[in-house]
């Protein structure tokens, strides 16, 4: 995947965009893959493996969703698995088995992660905390709590919501299907809203931003709010698929994993370039590999290993794109290491950086 | 450069008004919070400051004070190491599989951590700097790679054992002193360790450390190789780390679960002690204090019979608060900053080129 991307990219990079690459990357990924698994005899795309890669992808997907809001707006959400954990015992205990008071246990669970997300923007703006112990903190505070109150499964899912968690279409899962819903959306939320935009302002350059007329802290807050929103709808599935309420997912690494799968779809950590489209992508370029190492059944603790080289390996791959880029076309103008791609796009990469990244 | 004086740099900038340093939330405010911390402890359990349980305590806190300090080095130059909790779990049960209860393999398998300690830094170091990928993202990389290759190695579970002469340095010390009891070897290599860091950052590597932190271009720009200092830097956390390793795998011997989150409270420690993330400000003393606080808190809340489950919640909100405190300091300095900013001719390529 990320030779494909610094052989090609030169020409590529203008003409497709981050997004696109990142499709193309996934697209190699899942050919190169379905290849490899049928050289070892095997099928990636039997039905229980693409149910199995789908599943995967929608939980990492709620979490990723948010989490690129709030790496938009130049901030990072490291409570998110923490909150996650949180809503499936909110909603657990709320719901308690009983069909009818299913709204108010996903209302409780929805609304509480809202208002810790509140909480996490107010600090990170009103205070100034950097975002990084400002959720780091969090996170640890919600652990506390968890781990005195719940030492084992608590409440009960009733078997109504339990069908959010299992049901699928064809071999689409309902939870998949929500999570492109709210990709969508967030989407549209920053193309088409105002709200949307200033998030890209504020990641670009919050002092800029504010000298143009935005209040900072609303993008930022707005942000912080819809990450853990989804973050709670994360711990929904989860409650719906255990049928119960399980503390002790906080453990999963959740929030790094969204982390990567942001950075792996091009968002810039440090805001104000990127989307959410990328996300998804990144979202089924780890879902993928996941599935793989399933198919393959590679030890759990190598699926660690190649995850982190692959994070790493794919952000050095865009900090190439992003930083040296003017460097390099000064540097190795004859004959250095990138071959010079066909020579026209040559002065048209100048006005692009500007226009895409801010 | 400066005539070598025993006071701290802080302290001479303090001057008159060394009260209201006590309120500032560098150095000073560590120290207060560190003392008031002590009394409570103090009025919960006199004997605390008769030798023995002191000396105790100092050999608990002896490894996150090293920890503090690699970490102090990362942050003081703008960046994180998230690896450091990973590596120490490594490094034990790396100890642990190739010593195997041999005494004979104790100093070549130190020696082996050693080198795989610097191994990791200098990678983590190499490609945040030269690779230019986020530290965060390094880092993280590095904990996961590490946490799932140790694991494969062992099957899962640490395997072997540590040899007594391994486990001298977290558990032994110079016994039978008057009144102290025991001088933990812990307390010796941190507190050698914590003037050995003071040292460095007054030599022409720290203050180019620090410059780096507070803005790489202007460094860069003024001679200091920007990606050499801050490798050393990583290169120092991760050594440290081994170092802090060989002393937690003395003291608590080899569970699986060795060093998990030690990252988070190393952090907690050099940010409670005022070191400001984003690199520039802080110092090693100030970290040092920082860990002995949360080491200290820590300590009252066994006494306090509070349930090690709310450990976390409390590390939290100190850590949320010391930030906020901190930047509420930075709030009177920095309209002041960015005013002068649009000045400068050179500001805005520099800008853009540091991204």
């Amino acid at each position: 995947m990320t030779r494909v991307i610094t052989s090609t990219s030169r020409g590529l990079w203008s003409r497709l965009g981050t997004t696109g690459l990142v499709y193309l990357a996934l697209v190699v990924l899942l050919a190169a893959s379905a290849v490899y698994v049928a050289t070892r005899g095997g099928n990636l795309f039997t039905t229980a493996n693409t149910v199995d890669l789908f599943t995967r992808s929608s939980l990492l997907g709620f979490l990723a969703i948010g989490q690129t809001l709030v790496i938009l707006c130049r901030s990072l959400d490291l409570s998110v698995g923490y909150v996650a954990a949180l809503s499936t015992v909110v909603a657990a205990t709320t719901m308690a088995g009983d069909p009818s008071r299913i709204l108010l246990g996903v209302g409780a669970a929805l609304g509480l992660a809202a208002l810790i997300g509140l909480a996490n923007g107010l600090v990170v703006t009103r205070l100034r905390v950097n975002p990084f112990i400002t959720t780091l903190g969090m996170g640890l505070i919600i652990k506390g709590y968890l781990d005195t109150n719940f030492q084992g499964p608590a409440g009960a899912i009733p078997a109504a919501f339990q069908t959010f968690g299992y049901t699928r279409i064809g071999v689409l899962p309902v939870s998949t299907l929500v999570m492109l819903v709210l990709a969508a959306a967030a989407v549209v939320f920053l193309h088409r809203t105002r709200t949307g935009y200033h998030m890209y302002a504020v990641g670009g350059d919050a002092e800029v931003a504010r000298l143009s007329g935005v209040r900072a802290g609303v993008p930022t807050v707005t942000a912080h709010v819809l990450c853990s929103v989804m973050a709670g709808v994360a711990g929904l599935l989860l409650a719906a698929r255990f049928g119960t309420g399980s503390a002790t997912v906080y453990g999963n690494g959740y929030e790094l994993e969204a982390i990567a799968a942001v950075v792996l779809g091009g968002t810039y950590l440090l805001g104000g370039r990127g989307g959410v489209a990328g996300t998804i992508a990144g979202v089924f370029i780890l879902a993928t590999l996941d599935t793989v190492f399933n198919v393959l059944a590679v030890d759990p603790f190598v699926k660690d290993v190649m995850r982190g080289v692959i994070v790493i390996a794919a952000v050095a791959v865009y900090a190439r794109g992003q930083h040296s880029r003017a460097a390099v076309r000064v540097r190795f103008p004859s004959g250095g290491a990138p071959p010079p791609p066909v020579p026209d796009p040559r002065p048209q990469p100048e006005p692009e950086p500007l226009g895409g990244r801010r | 450069m400066t005539p070598p004086t025993t006071t701290p740099p802080d302290v001479r900038r303090r001057g008159p008004g060394a009260l209201a340093a006590l309120g500032r939330g560098g150095t000073a405010t560590v120290a207060l919070l560190l003392v008031l911390i002590f009394v409570v402890i103090a009025t919960q359990n006199p004997s605390f400051f008769e030798g023995p349980p002191l000396m105790a305590f100092a050999k608990k806190a002896s490894p996150l004070v090293i920890l503090a300090i690699g970490q102090y080095l990362v942050i003081v130059s703008g960046e994180f190491d998230l690896s450091v909790g990973s590596l120490v779990g490594a490094q034990v049960v790396i100890a642990a599989r190739l010593i195997d209860g041999e005494e004979s393999m104790t100093l070549p398998v130190i020696g082996v951590m050693l080198a795989f300690g610097l191994l990791v830094g200098l990678v983590n170091g190499l490609v945040t700097t030269l690779l230019r990928v986020p530290s965060i993202i390094t880092t993280l990389g590095t904990m996961l790679i590490l946490f799932g290759a140790v694991r494969y190695w062992t099957g899962g579970a640490p395997t072997g054992a540590l040899s007594e002469a391994f486990r001298v340095p977290g558990r032994g010390g110079v016994e039978d002193l008057p009144f102290l009891g025991q001088l933990p070897w812990a307390l010796v290599i941190a507190a050698v360790l914590a003037v050995a860091g003071v040292f460095l950052m007054r030599s022409p590597y720290g203050r180019s450390l620090i410059a780096t932190g507070d803005n790489d271009v202007a460094a860069a720009f003024s001679g200091v190789r920007v990606w050499r200092v801050r490798t050393l830097a990583f290169v120092g956390s991760s050594l440290l780390a081994t170092v802090a390793a060989v002393l937690i795998g003395g003291y608590a011997g080899v569970t699986a679960q060795v060093g998990q989150g030690l990252e988070f409270t190393a952090i907690t420690a050099v940010v409670l002690g005022g070191v400001v993330l984003g690199g520039g400000r802080g110092t090693v003393v100030a970290a040092v204090l920082g860990a002995l606080t949360v080491e200290a808190l820590f300590t009252l809340f066994n006494q306090l019979y509070l349930p090690s489950t709310i450990q976390p919640t409390v590390q939290g909100v100190i850590i949320i608060a010391a930030v906020a405190y901190a930047a509420r300091r930075g709030e009177l300095r920095l309209p002041e900053r960015l005013r002068r900013r649009p000045d400068h001719p050179t500001e805005q390529p520099l800008g853009s080129s540091r991204r």
